[in-house]
């Protein structure tokens, strides 16, 4: 056994700590769950110019976005498998590709966004105040809730990195991997809100 | 409790649940191009459901989960969609 496992009576209940990270992710559904009612009830009312508004995303970028998410999310329960299975190396180079992918998407979206700001589209500038007020509702709740979700996988991103740390210094290991899964958990949820936030924002016909 | 007793999700598994979401997603971009007026919507946001579901079942492991943790997940998922057609019930009648 390694120096960093620790040899007295430890008095640990994963399953708890599972339950808070559930309960901690039941509050971030109920906030972007309201975040997609606030869209829902403006495109209901607004349902032209969402429609106009939508036309300016690129379905392809989020199309790849979406796969990408789609394949970190597989690549981290992949990762937990790996360390289950006591396969280290395994289980830090899917953790790897995890990480690849969500970096991946950050660069999408930082063009996607870069090419709004460049024509002017941001939120507080002078275009937004001259766009009807269907318009302006669309570009703000876009900005706001892709905002907000690249926050999410940013702070996804920066609880994996630490699972790479702490898997590398052993404290999480095939005996105690409570952290890693309570990790992937946080990040399937990121892909998860991806899942409803692109059709709603990208696909709207 | 230490972590020995929880389910271990194979490897191929996992990938057959990729495939399955990376074909749902697929289908849903098609759905979009064809025309089908308001019913676009429903059966996107219908699609995106079943996703969902595939990822919290297996992904998120809820399927090898206590009874508890289930109900709970239900329960918020219901909590949810009460909120949004209350909503809509209201301003419908506005």
């Amino acid at each position: 056994m390694s120096e960093g496992i620790q040899h007295f009576e430890e008095h640990r209940d994963d399953e708890a700590s599972k339950l808070g990270m559930w309960l901690f992710i039941f509050t971030e559904l109920l906030l972007f769950g309201g975040l997609f009612l606030v869209y829902s009830v403006f495109r209901m009312q607004y349902a032209q110019a969402f429609y106009e508004c939508s036309l300016e995303l690129s379905v392809l970028i989020g199309a790849i976005n979406t796969v990408i998410l789609l394949v970190s999310s597989m690549t981290v329960a992949m990762s937990m498998t790996a360390l289950q299975k006591n396969d280290i190396k395994s289980s830090l180079l899917l953790l790897g590709v995890t990480l690849f992918c969500a970096a991946i998407f950050l660069v999408n979206k930082y063009f996607e966004w870069g090419a709004k700001f460049h024509h002017g589209l941001y939120p507080g500038s002078e275009l937004m105040k001259l766009l009807d007020r269907g318009h302006h509702l669309y570009f703000s709740l876009y900005f706001f809730m892709t905002g907000l979700h690249a926050l999410h996988i940013i702070i996804g991103m920066t609880l994996l990195f630490i699972c790479v740390f702490r898997i590398k210094n052993k404290s999480i290991h095939s005996q105690d991997y409570v952290f890693l899964e309570n990790s992937a958990l946080y990040w399937h949820l990121v892909d998860l809100i991806w899942i409803f936030l692109f059709p709603l924002m990208y696909l709207i016909s | 409790m230490a972590n020995n007793t929880t389910h271990v999700i194979e490897y191929k598994s996992l990938s057959i649940i990729l495939l399955i979401l990376l074909f749902l997603t697929f289908i849903t971009i098609t759905i979009a191009t064809v025309q089908l007026g308001p019913l676009t919507l429903t059966v996107a946001m219908l699609i995106a459901c079943v996703k969902s579901f595939i990822v919290l079942s297996n992904f998120m492991h809820l399927k090898y989960e206590s009874l508890l943790l289930r109900i709970l997940v239900a329960m918020v998922f219901v909590l949810f969609a009460l909120i949004v057609a209350i909503t809509f019930i209201d301003y419908a009648f506005r």
